[in-house]
């Protein structure tokens, strides 16, 4: 039996000559999508990217997770969400971070290796960065049924009602715990958003290595909707984000979407992309660019909103000097203590460990550093 | 011929392929990429993707559809991309891989082999240092083998493949590139016997993996203080070669095991057990651990104060001669 492989093209609003076509779902009013503030985000989080990108190569350092050319679905999504809503990201949404207001040099920590997380969760409501693919699927969920649990879920207050945004990978479709989190969702129509950027690879493996059709087809067979959305213009994630997050907190139940879009830098700074996939793929994607299209409407005869020279001028102002505090910020981040690893274990530690941390900070202070 | 460890295993792979076409391999990014370490290298293009199977990004289903595999009458090679990774697959291994000999009463063996990058030491992030060795070698069931140089990696590999019981086969990741001779036509040791490295007289330095080379480098170092170490790589965790370890403990009378897993219930623990139940009598000082902390791997920026050193190594062979 063939598989019918739907082609459904994903819902798009901006084009890439930076046509804006009107659609009803897009929000309008006080709920619309503030445009010069999402191009100014989608700058200033590529700049973040560039600059961490940069300070791999110089050794600051170890790896780097680039996420060029999905700045429009990290910006649409992270805009759409309210402080008292939620975020469990994997470790590549460096835009959401700074959409909901983590400091970027916070997470540069976990990649040069001084921390094992790099900023308290509680503040921002913006979890920590999960490496392994799929765990932070179910801890949404969870926290959606204590959500609902605290009863902060459908009172119609504006201000109260709250939500839970996950985002994963198409790869991350793969693994057992995100279908289960599917699941546990769907049963308890639970407040929780699951954002998949389809960014077309997991590392080398291909979207047709992990599915036979468009991953929001997948919500139906699990029991909520599904939306596909072009992950590079930026309205229409943000308008799809922004409904399924009223619907999780009216008490709709759940919605997955599909931003599709592209990984257009190798998997981290690790990778060597080019054995798995080749460039032109990648000069077509940059055809698609997320920005470009934002800045041809709004730069454009139709510009609903205008980015003038002065705006233009302050935001490359502010890049250069979002670039320069990333630099500085970097090299300035806290080095770890050789005590660090024996903190936090147990929240008492026993006694036994803090013979070994003794040992330890006497072995180090006795400077035989000399390593093998 | 002087060969990286991780070409070794590629060897490995591709005469164990080309000598059985019941062997597969299976995982994620093994194909074209040839894995994140490249141990694949150049397989899928030679023994095509039936054979190679690049797998959607799930380790439960990498083990479960081997042991599937294994039970049609294929010998399935599965790569786990990092140590931090296999935790997925935890299910699969011990209650359905590590149990189906036992309870088919021998009528069916499951010729798998996991094969998982481990150990720190290479400035990675977290969930990619990680040292799992106890869980499996806890697990009634499987082998657990480590190699530490590219004759044994070569010779390990085959052998596991070739095997069979069910095999978690770890790669110490930062030896991949170290170099080593191998000879593809030497007869190997026994798949479950521990080497010898460096014969020595006074102490008994047990350890496998990444460590062995710091071993010996702190045997050569011990020396030149007079003092004669022997160093025993493991090679096989699970079962325990106790028998080259006793021998040598009866000889020298002293005992350091080193790993980098954490302390508590890991190897050291395990073979302190064996050695004082087996040689009390021949032991002249306590038998000393030298491990990883009982804390999480830590950042890569104190990994290597955190590592069992050359120098944590010949302080605990000073503190053995003060018995
Ligand atoms: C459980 C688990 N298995 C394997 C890996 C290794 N790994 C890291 S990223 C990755 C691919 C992830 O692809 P996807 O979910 O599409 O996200 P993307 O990296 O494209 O953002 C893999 C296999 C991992 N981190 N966790």
């Amino acid at each position: 039996m063939t598989v019918e492989t739907h082609q459904t093209e994903p819902w798009s609003v901006l084009d890439t000559s930076g046509h804006l076509r009107p659609d009803e779902r897009v929000p309008s009013g006080d709920s619309a999508l503030d445009l010069r503030r999402a191009y100014r985000d989608m700058v200033l989080a590529r700049r973040v990217d560039a600059e961490a990108i940069a300070l791999q190569r110089q050794g600051e350092l170890g790896l780097w997770p680039s996420m060029l050319g999905q700045e429009g679905a990290q910006v649409g999504a992270g805009s759409a969400l309210r402080p008292q809503d939620v975020v469990f990201p994997t470790y590549r949404e460096h835009a959401v971070a700074w959409c909901f207001g983590v400091d970027p040099v916070q997470l540069l920590g976990l990649f040069r290796g001084t921390t094992m997380g790099g900023w308290d969760p509680r503040e921002r409501n913006f979890n920590l960065y999960t490496l392994v693919i799929g765990a932070q699927t179910l801890h949404g969920v969870g926290y959606a049924m204590g959500i609902v649990r605290d009863g902060d879920v459908g009172t119609g207050d504006p201000e109260r009602d709250r939500a839970v945004l996950v985002f994963l990978g198409d790869g991350a479709l793969s693994e057992g715990e995100t279908n289960e989190a599917f699941v546990w969702a769907a049963a308890q129509q639970l407040p929780v958003v699951f954002f998949c950027q389809n960014n077309q690879w997991a590392i080398s493996a291909p979207f047709s290595v992990q599915s036979r059709i468009p991953a929001a087809e997948r919500a139906r067979g699990f029991g909520f909707p599904g939306v596909r959305v072009d992950g590079n213009d930026v309205i229409a994630c943000h308008a799809a984000t922004q409904e399924a997050l009223a619907t999780a907190r009216a008490g709709g139940g759940p919605t997955l979407i599909e931003a599709v879009t592209y990984r257009r830098n190798p998997h981290t700074t690790s990778d060597d992309d080019l054995r798995y996939r080749s460039g032109s793929e990648n000069d077509e994607w940059e055809g698609r660019d997320p920005i470009d299209r934002l800045r041809l409407l709004l730069t454009g005869d139709d510009a609903p909103e205008r980015l003038d020279d002065d705006f233009l001028a302050e935001l490359a102002q502010e890049e250069q000097a979002l670039a320069e505090r990333l630099r500085t910020g970097c090299r300035a981040l806290p080095v770890p203590s050789p005590e660090d690893p024996f903190l936090h274990t147990l929240e008492q530690m026993p006694a036994d460990l803090a013979r070994q941390r003794d040992e330890h900070l006497a072995f180090v202070a006795a400077g035989e550093g000399d390593h093998a | 011929m002087s060969t990286a460890l991780a070409h070794a295993l590629n060897a490995a792979l591709r005469d164990s392929m080309e000598a059985d076409d019941k062997v597969l391999l299976i995982g994620e990014d093994i194909g074209e990429l040839g894995g994140v370490f490249r141990v694949t290298d150049g397989l899928a293009k030679d023994f095509g993707e039936d054979r190679v199977v690049t797998s959607p990004l799930g380790e439960a289903g990498i083990v479960g559809s081997a042991i599937g595999l294994a039970m049609a009458g294929y010998r399935p090679v599965c790569e786990i991309q990092f140590d931090g990774f296999v935790f997925p697959a935890m299910n699969q291994i011990i209650t359905q891989l590590a149990k189906y000999r036992h309870r088919s009463e021998g009528a069916v063996s499951l010729p798998v082999v996991i094969r998982i990058p481990v150990g720190g030491g290479i400035g990675a992030i977290e969930h990619h240092s990680e040292s799992p060795e106890a869980y499996f070698a806890h697990t009634p069931g499987l082998r657990v083998l480590c190699p530490s140089s590219a004759q044994d990696a070569y010779d390990l590999l085959g052998q596991a493949i070739g095997c069979n019981d069910p095999v978690i086969f770890l790669e110490p990741k930062r030896s991949y590139w170290a170099k080593g001779d191998v000879d593809t036509t030497a007869t190997p040791l026994p798949i479950d016997q521990a080497r010898v490295v460096r014969p020595g007289a006074d102490l008994t330095l047990v350890t496998y993996g990444a460590l062995v080379p710091t071993a010996v480098k702190a045997a050569a170092a011990a020396a030149e203080e007079g003092r004669s170490i022997e160093v025993i790589d493991l090679r096989s965790l699970s079962p325990i070669d106790d028998a080259t370890i006793v021998a040598s403990v009866e000889r020298t009378g002293r005992l350091i095991v080193a790993h980098e897993a954490s302390q508590t219930a890991g190897l050291g623990s395990e073979i302190a057990a064996r050695v004082q139940d087996q040689a009390f009598y021949s032991l002249e000082a306590p038998i000393i651990r030298v491990t990883g902390y009982d804390t999480p791997y830590p950042a890569s920026r104190l990994e290597h104060d955190w590592l069992p050193s050359l120098d944590r190594i010949l302080d605990a062979v000073d503190r053995s001669f003060t018995y």
